[in-house]
């Protein structure tokens, strides 16, 4: 392999990691903070990604697409929470999985009805459209770069709000002890809607940002799904260092499995990851809430 | 007096039946619903189109329909074969996908019906396991990709890397390229069923610098892969070509502009020039609002098929056998183009090479270059053994 392919793949690797993060932090958010499990985060992927395809046709202007449907995407989020979730924090864990397992398959549904079978077009924005050099000999496609820089700006804000504002220590303390919380004036009610909102606006933002480079088609959001799980898991339920320095870490173990290994053992490469860091970590690397 | 009654309500009775013997039940099993729902939609959307051109009728006789939705799985359409079996229809059709037809067709042919394939006809059914009563109006799987293979072959094509996910069909695929294509490979890479990202996969091909790309990604995965080789920038340098079904209108406008450029092989095109074809593609257009796909074209072209054996033995299916002679040995004109049913049922058709281009409207099609291969028979007829 040479410098310039090493490089290359490294950056796909990356990219790849930033992408699965931007879907995992609103899973592990959910997960970690309200201890739900919320399967049809999938569907909330899928809604931003229809969204803002329908929004691009509307108006012709991707970041307005993308901010629109973003906030739609976080409006479904709430209405679902409000309506339906909240009712299932206090049942079991298997009730949750039903109940968000069935949403998918109504989702999808409903997705099907509104804009039919077909994958939908969502092309690049133009100023992203080419591919850049980065060093002599290796392009790289420029859109890739934003949804690089794009997953580490979202990262840091995440931490930001989470660690160092009053939101954050709301949610914090929400999370630790409800009924202590609430005891102290804080409406921890509306405060999981929220984080709930924001969950679902970040895996539109995942959505959204895979759009131009993947199908957007119904179900998209299953395999990915199936991804995030695998993060949140590795990362640590409800830790968002867990969830960037997980996703990286498949990023990277995908990409060089996949050129360096035929592809019966690429394709279980990660989940060997999985076993072997739940083997020495059981409860991830950055266990959140000890 | 009540002996007269009976006996003129059974005579009745047997002059009603007399009349339903020309109608003739048809059960499209096709995948309806799930992520890939699209494909059945197509084909159910190009069987309709053929009834309803011809007020629901085939060969004079009445058509009773029977929809059912296998969802891509085997299991459920072995369910939907056993209940339209209990409702006894003639004939059967739609299914999509290869393991789903092997799910259901043994009892389907067991119970003395016939299968007319719009679509799925894996190496088993066109070999050893093949049966008289089973056709396929599309193509044997193989078919797809052989006249690539033909075609490269006799452009000299060299160093030429293969791309395909790791699945039965992707290897069958690629390996029906091969049966003709004797140049170099430079590369032979499997990837995920599935996978969505294949930057890793695209940097490979760009170290390995060959001359061509072909590749084998149905539904969501070429979407996928398609764009990503268009971002990456390599499309102007590394020309790619699939085969037929390879880049079609199911998946082309979810593709956009990278699509421009990409070679693929065809087995119909929608530019085909002949006067069923045009009413096939302005029919559609016309009825669906958009240009219909090659799954649409089959099952449209399987819908004439049963129309124009049907006609043969005046609009009755009652003799299987007559039905079955009337398959085998009338003059059909596909859509295609020259058609004909094999020993094996499989058929022997042309092939054809298309390219992406914008139409006058704007819209991505599959433009028509030229017919590359004539008679083209698949590579299992030899292991079929037929008995009549």
């Amino acid at each position: 392999m040479t410098t310039g392919l090493f490089v290359e793949q490294s950056l796909n690797g990356l990219q790849l990691g930033v992408m699965l993060f931007l879907v995992t932090a609103g899973l592990t958010l959910v997960f970690g903070i309200m201890d739900f499990i919320n399967l049809a985060h999938g569907s909330l992927f899928m809604f931003g990604a229809f969204l803002a395809a329908t929004f691009v046709k509307i108006t012709g202007i991707f970041w307005l697409a993308l901010i629109l449907a973003v906030l739609a995407t976080g409006l479904i989020g709430f209405v679902m929470e409000f309506l339906v979730l909240r009712r299932f924090y206090h049942r079991s864990h298997l009730d949750q999985v039903l109940l968000t397992f069935g949403f998918i398959l109504v989702f999808n549904d409903i997705t099907r009805i509104i804009w039919g079978s077909i994958p939908l077009p969502m092309p690049l924005p133009e100023i992203l459209s080419m591919p850049v050099q980065i060093m002599p000999g290796v392009m790289y496609p420029s859109f890739r770069i934003a949804i690089l820089v794009l997953g580490l700006i979202v990262a840091l804000c995440l931490f930001l709000i989470i660690e160092r504002t009053r939101l954050g220590m709301w949610i914090r303390a929400g999370a630790s002890d409800r009924q202590m919380t609430s005891a102290l004036g804080v409406n921890v009610g509306l405060v999981f809607t929220l984080v709930f909102a924001a969950g679902a606006a970040l895996a539109a933002l995942a959505g959204i940002m895979s759009g131009p480079i993947s199908a957007v088609q119904i179900g998209m959001g299953e395999p990915i799904l199936i991804l995030a799980l695998v993060v949140t898991v590795i990362g640590g339920i409800g830790s968002v260092k867990g969830a960037l320095i997980a996703a990286i870490m498949i990023g990277m173990v995908d990409t060089f499995g996949r050129v360096m290994f035929p592809p019966a053992i690429s394709s279980i490469l990660i989940y060997l990851l999985m076993v072997l860091i739940l083997a020495f970590r059981p409860r991830g690397l950055f266990p959140a809430n000890v | 007096m009540k002996l007269t009654t009976s006996a003129a309500a059974i005579a009745l009775l047997f002059a009603v039946t007399g009349a339903t013997a020309d109608t003739v039940k048809i059960g499209f099993i096709s995948t309806m619903s799930g992520p890939l729902g699209g494909t059945g939609n197509e084909a159910s959307d190009g069987f309709k189109l053929f009834l309803d051109q011809n007020d629901g009728k085939m060969g004079g006789a009445e058509v009773e329909m029977h929809w059912e939705d296998d969802q891509a799985k085997p299991d459920v359409s072995r369910q939907a074969a056993d209940k339209l079996i209990s409702e006894d229809v003639d004939i059967f059709t739609g299914i999509i996908f290869s393991n789903v037809l092997l799910s259901s067709i043994k009892p389907i042919l067991d119970s003395g019906a016939f299968y007319i394939s719009n679509n799925a006809a894996p190496s088993q059914i066109a070999g050893k396991l093949c049966d008289q009563n089973f056709f396929a109006v599309s193509h044997q799987n193989d078919q797809l990709y052989e006249g690539l293979g033909v075609y490269m072959q006799e452009m000299n094509f060299d160093n030429v890397y293969l791309m395909a996910p790791n699945y039965p069909a992707g290897k069958d695929m690629m390996a029906g390229f091969k049966r003709h294509f004797q140049g170099k490979i430079a590369g032979e890479v499997y990837t995920a069923f599935g996978q969505l990202d294949y930057s890793a996969e695209i940097a490979q091909v760009r170290a390995a610098a060959p001359s061509t790309v072909v590749f084998f990604y149905p539904g969501g995965m070429g979407i996928n892969f398609v764009k990503q080789y268009q971002q990456s920038g390599l499309m102007g340098e590394i020309p790619v070509y699939t085969g037929s079904h390879g880049i079609d209108q199911s998946i082309l406008p979810a593709v956009g502009d990278a699509a421009i450029g990409v070679n693929s092989g065809a087995i119909w095109s929608e530019f085909g020039d002949n006067e069923a074809n045009r009413v096939f593609v302005e029919g559609f257009e016309k009825a669906y609002g958009r240009i219909p796909s090659p799954y649409a074209a089959m099952a449209y072209d399987t819908a004439r098929v049963i129309d124009a054996a049907l006609t043969e033995v005046g609009g009755s299916i009652e003799d299987r056998d007559a039905f079955r002679t009337a398959l085998e040995t009338m003059d059909f004109s596909s859509i295609r183009g020259n058609f004909k049913f094999n020993t094996n049922h499989m058929p022997i058709m042309d092939y054809y090479m298309t390219v992406v281009e914008k139409d006058a409207q704007g819209r991505l099609v599959n433009a028509l270059k030229s017919k590359v291969a004539s008679d083209l028979e698949d590579g299992y007829v030899s292991e079929c053994k037929i008995s009549g």
